[in-house]
């Protein structure tokens, strides 16, 4: 996607000269060949800076919540949807912001593709299909598909559903033989199997809250974990209090959720949490016939209430 | 200095013998790499590794450690007065530490142990600790340990450094303690020629790293001068204030104490604590002198590039293990912040 990259620095700098913004949130190019960094533009010269590519994997919308000014900012299609959330739970007004939407063909697993280097990577280049890594004595194209974060292989909107300009041509949206595959697999294990298998998946989590951080839903003024009084959870590596870190999230972030997929890509460990927050998203499909973020005049799932709501869960 | 070499091939019944009047912490293959942490008895520890997420910090610094227990009960004996936990004496050795990460360790030591107070949950355990390091001949890209003072091959906070060479480990005895852990480990005696095929390895491990920080400029300007640079927004934008690079730094010393009760029974636990995070500066009084993302992200680097440069004169609080650079979820690298701070000229 390196091919969005001189668009994306047009029209930043025409709508920062325009003064129709503050400044552009977007991504420049990091100082690892494999990540790029969120980056604010606020003048014309430093639009310059600003790129796009497969290494692009925080979401902005995290970075607008309760900003004052006008803000350009570069959005793939899950985080057009995270923009429409915040702006029907009013943290941010639609006018006060330029969307510059990107569609997506995926980010690269930042895992796989160090896995598949064959030493340190310099460079990561993305056109489209391709990923080329690049490193001292190795130079290695891999099929994007491949390599895709695993969220991007369930996506179920590539394109932005919200926007000012489009950076390109809309891609075709995914053809997802079973799109909640993994949260099934997870459905049908017994209590005591899943019991364990969230303990191991959990195992290594330090509390660093880079998954909290990172992700857009996270705004509270005070999260449940960091309130003193009354302190609901415990602040070091017991288990109980860490599963409860996790789970809770996954409750807050229900019918809110896009599967941007920040969290994972944030996580220092490695810890897959998508599995609770896409055993959300799942329950809301089938449940409410309800996805999160797909138009401005939609309230969120649990925000609405109507008489025949499916309700044979409550016991 | 005694010399010392030992057979890939003899490795693991070596380090079995020396677990019989030691415990031991080194790097293990876990999932997703290789980690640092106290081994279980026939544990051994993997020298064939690159680089371990976590830092051999928790070796004196525990994550969560209790240091207190309580009982509320008034029926039982001693309630409400903390009770010492009792700090178990077996010695114990960190084998395969880089030899930054051991230089790391003599940083935290300035904050555990000063002329007027002593931590003696730190203390017990670095004065028990033998430190057993494995030099690195690959060093990684991120790494910039030599121009922190340090480097790939630094033998000053050691007691025996090992490095690879072909089949076996070849190595120097450094201090008591490392006469000690050689001798219950058996390794032998190696030649006298190993001391200058070690300085060869250091040469080229050393020739290897590119990659610097110069932190000369830093020191003649002012803290205020530093503090007000215009720089800090920037630099702050991307961070999401996780603790990420705190955690994983081997340099960050700063914790939290915490009181956790079930029923009448509780623990008084410290805590590894972030100053990324909100709650970290936030006053009773609901006033957060670091209330901005970007403050606190200018807080962390102060810190280690200016105030301690200031305070103890020896360096910066970092070690150039290049952890924080490869973690860090939005790509801020402490290499290129400390550049942007050197290079800065205040207006006068």
């Amino acid at each position: 996607m390196n091919y969005y990259t001189d668009k994306i620095k047009e029209i930043s700098k025409k709508i920062l000269s325009d003064g129709k913004v503050d400044t552009v949130f977007g991504f420049r190019k990091g100082s690892l060949g494999y990540m790029s960094e969120p980056f604010m533009a606020k003048t014309a010269q430093a639009a310059d800076k600003l790129v796009f590519d497969c290494n692009c994997r925080m979401n902005l919308v995290n970075y607008v919540t309760n900003r004052t000014g006008k803000i350009g900012i570069v959005v793939k299609g899950c985080d057009s949807r995270n923009l429409v959330t915040h702006i029907v739970e009013n943290k941010i007004k639609r006018d006060q912001l330029y969307i510059i939407g990107v569609p997506c063909t995926g980010l690269a697993d930042k895992d796989a593709l160090l896995e598949a280097a064959e030493g340190e990577i310099d460079s990561v280049e993305d056109d489209g299909e391709t990923v080329t890594v690049k490193g001292e004595g190795f130079e290695k194209k891999l099929s994007k598909k491949d390599i895709l974060q695993s969220n991007c292989r369930t996506c179920i909107k590539r394109n932005p559903v919200i926007y000012d300009e489009l950076v390109g041509e809309e891609v075709p949206e995914l053809e997802i033989e079973n799109r909640f595959e993994d949260v099934e697999k997870v459905e049908t294990m017994s209590s005591d199997e899943r019991w364990d298998f969230f303990n191991d998946l959990l195992s290594e989590c330090t509390r660093c809250y880079a998954c909290r951080n990172a992700c857009p839903l996270c705004y509270c003024p005070t999260c449940f974990v960091d309130e003193s009084r009354p302190q609901w959870v415990g602040k070091g590596d017991n288990e109980t209090d860490v599963m409860t870190y996790h789970y809770l999230r996954a409750f807050h972030d229900a019918g809110r959720c896009t599967d941007c997929g920040a969290c994972e890509a944030a996580c220092p460990m490695g810890i897959k949490m998508r599995y609770f927050t896409r055993k959300t998203i799942k329950d809301c499909v089938e449940k409410y016939g309800f996805e999160t973020g797909m138009n401005l005049e939609q309230r969120p799932a649990l925000d609405q209430y109507k008489v025949n709501d499916p309700d044979e869960f409550i016991k | 200095m005694k010399m010392i070499s030992i057979k890939k091939s003899d490795w693991a019944d070596a380090m079995k013998k020396v677990q019989e009047s030691y415990a031991l912490a080194g790097p293990v293959k876990d999932k997703g790499g290789h980690t640092f942490r106290e081994l279980e008895k026939e544990e051994v520890p993997d020298l064939d590794y690159k680089e371990t997420k976590m830092s051999p910090k928790e070796v004196v610094m525990p994550k969560t450690e209790v240091m207190f227990t309580y009982t509320l009960d008034t029926k039982k004996e001693g309630h409400h007065i903390l009770e010492e936990v009792p700090f178990d004496k077996t010695p114990r050795a960190a084998v395969g530490i880089r030899p930054y990460d051991a230089k790391a360790i003599e940083i935290l030591k300035k904050n555990f142990d000063t002329e007027d107070y002593k931590d003696p949950y730190f203390l017990n355990k670095y004065e028990n600790l033998t430190l057993v390091g494995l030099a690195e001949n690959n060093p990684l890209k991120v790494n910039f340990s030599t121009s922190c003072g340090t480097g790939p091959f630094d033998e000053s906070c050691l007691d025996i450094i090992l490095a690879e060479s072909g089949d076996e480990y070849i190595g120097k005895v450094l201090t008591e303690k490392g006469e000690k852990f050689a001798a219950a480990a058996g390794f032998a005696e190696g030649d006298s020629g190993i001391e200058s095929k070690i300085e060869e390895l250091k040469k080229a491990a050393e020739s290897k790293i590119k990659s610097s920080v110069s932190f000369d400029k830093i020191k003649k300007m002012t803290v205020l001068d530093l503090y007000e640079a215009p720089f800090w927004e920037e630099v702050g934008f991307a961070c999401i204030n996780c603790g990420t690079c705190t955690y994983a730094c081997p340099t960050c010393w700063c914790f939290d104490i915490q009181d956790e009760a079930k029923g009448a029974e509780g623990v008084r636990t410290r805590n590894w604590d972030t100053c990324m995070s909100e709650v970290y500066s936030v006053h009773t009084t609901g006033h957060d002198p670091r209330h901005e993302d970007w403050q606190r992200t200018r807080n962390r680097f102060m810190h280690k590039l200016k105030y301690y440069l200031d305070k103890y004169e020896d360096g910066i609080m970092c070690v150039g293990c290049g952890r924080c650079v490869n973690q860090c979820p939005v790509n801020i690298d402490i290499r290129k912040v400390c550049q942007q701070m050197n290079d800065y000229e205040p207006s006068k």
